[in-house]
């Protein structure tokens, strides 16, 4: 079997792969919200950390 | 260290235990979705009736196992935030919520485009699919409702309240396709009869199926320790962890 062959999943590309990767994106996705939101939000307590330490 | 179990219920015990947690329910879901898809595309066979089409199985199953799973979960969490009154309950339930919508979404997304080629459409007001889409909206009000209480405990208290209303629809989802009837296929896995699915078919869906369960803790997890620090910024041991360097 040929990737292309492979790829074209009988007919059913579209589908298979449009339901595959919205299913892989919406995982990376939530991961990197994730990842960012931890930053800033140390960030935020870090600065607030400052603020409070120079009173 | 804590001596007992409900030590942990206390967010500054909890928030380093879930850190160790974090790696290793990672590194299961990584290695499971990684075998789960390999064996979805190379080692499942062909379906007899609808081709290399119902290989959308793999993930469409498995994400609707996980949107009414979690929802159990943030329920149960609610209902021991409600007795106890203790407040890493209403965190774990608040950290589950977006996994849970995510896999509602997904559930949906992934029903229609395999209903579009089996069925020859994207959507029907089918008694599984509507119930499936009140979930979303479920997941999605008590979001809204949390984030749109200044005062903490009211706001949990209200979530949970909500939560547990809600949960009657869980049921409802589950047995759609037997009290109705509906274009939505039967259960493929059922408790009281012998499973019809190819084998290989079958243990595909379960590892992936476990593959989302052990990533959904791991991403609960990393969340319900940002919503520790977010609650209790104010106090000393997360002014000691984060410094005032970042």
């Amino acid at each position: 079997m040929t990737f292309s062959e492979w790829f074209d999943m009988g007919g059913y590309a579209l589908y298979v792969w449009g339901s595959f990767g919205m299913t892989v994106l919406c995982m990376l996705i939530e991961v990197l919200q994730l990842k960012r939101g931890g930053e800033t939000l140390r960030q935020r307590i870090a600065r607030l950390n400052r603020w409070e330490n120079a009173q | 260290m804590p001596s007992n179990i409900f030590q942990f219920s206390s967010p500054a015990t909890f928030y380093p235990l879930a850190g160790r947690l974090v790696p290793w329910f990672s590194v299961i879901a990584i290695i499971l979705i990684a075998v789960g898809l390999y064996m979805s595309f190379f080692v499942a066979p062909t379906d007899y009736k609808q081709g290399e089409g119902y290989r959308i199985i793999f993930v469409h199953v498995p994400a609707a196992w996980m949107s009414m799973l979690i929802y159990l979960v943030m329920a149960g969490w609610s209902i021991v935030g409600l007795v106890f009154n203790a407040r890493l309950s209403a965190m774990m339930a608040q950290a589950l919520a977006p996994t849970g919508a995510m896999f509602t979404f997904v559930a949906l997304w992934t029903g229609a485009f395999w209903g579009k080629p089996m069925w020859g459409t994207w959507w029907v007001w089918d008694a599984r699919i509507t119930s499936e889409l009140i979930l979303l909206f479920l997941y999605l009000g008590y979001i809204a409702l949390i984030g749109s209480i200044d005062d903490r405990r009211r706001g949990d208290r209200a979530g949970a309240i909500l939560l547990l209303v809600g949960v009657v629809n869980i049921p409802i989802i589950y047995f759609s396709v037997e009290w109705w009837n509906t274009l939505h296929q039967g259960s493929t896995i059922k408790m009281n009869a012998q499973t019809i699915m190819d084998e290989t078919m079958l243990v595909t869906m379960l590892i992936m199926a476990c593959g989302f369960w052990a990533y959904s803790i791991a991403v609960a997890l990393i969340r319900v320790r940002q919503i520790i620090l977010q609650r209790e910024h104010h106090a000393s041991w997360v002014r000691e962890i984060i410094g005032d360097q970042a």
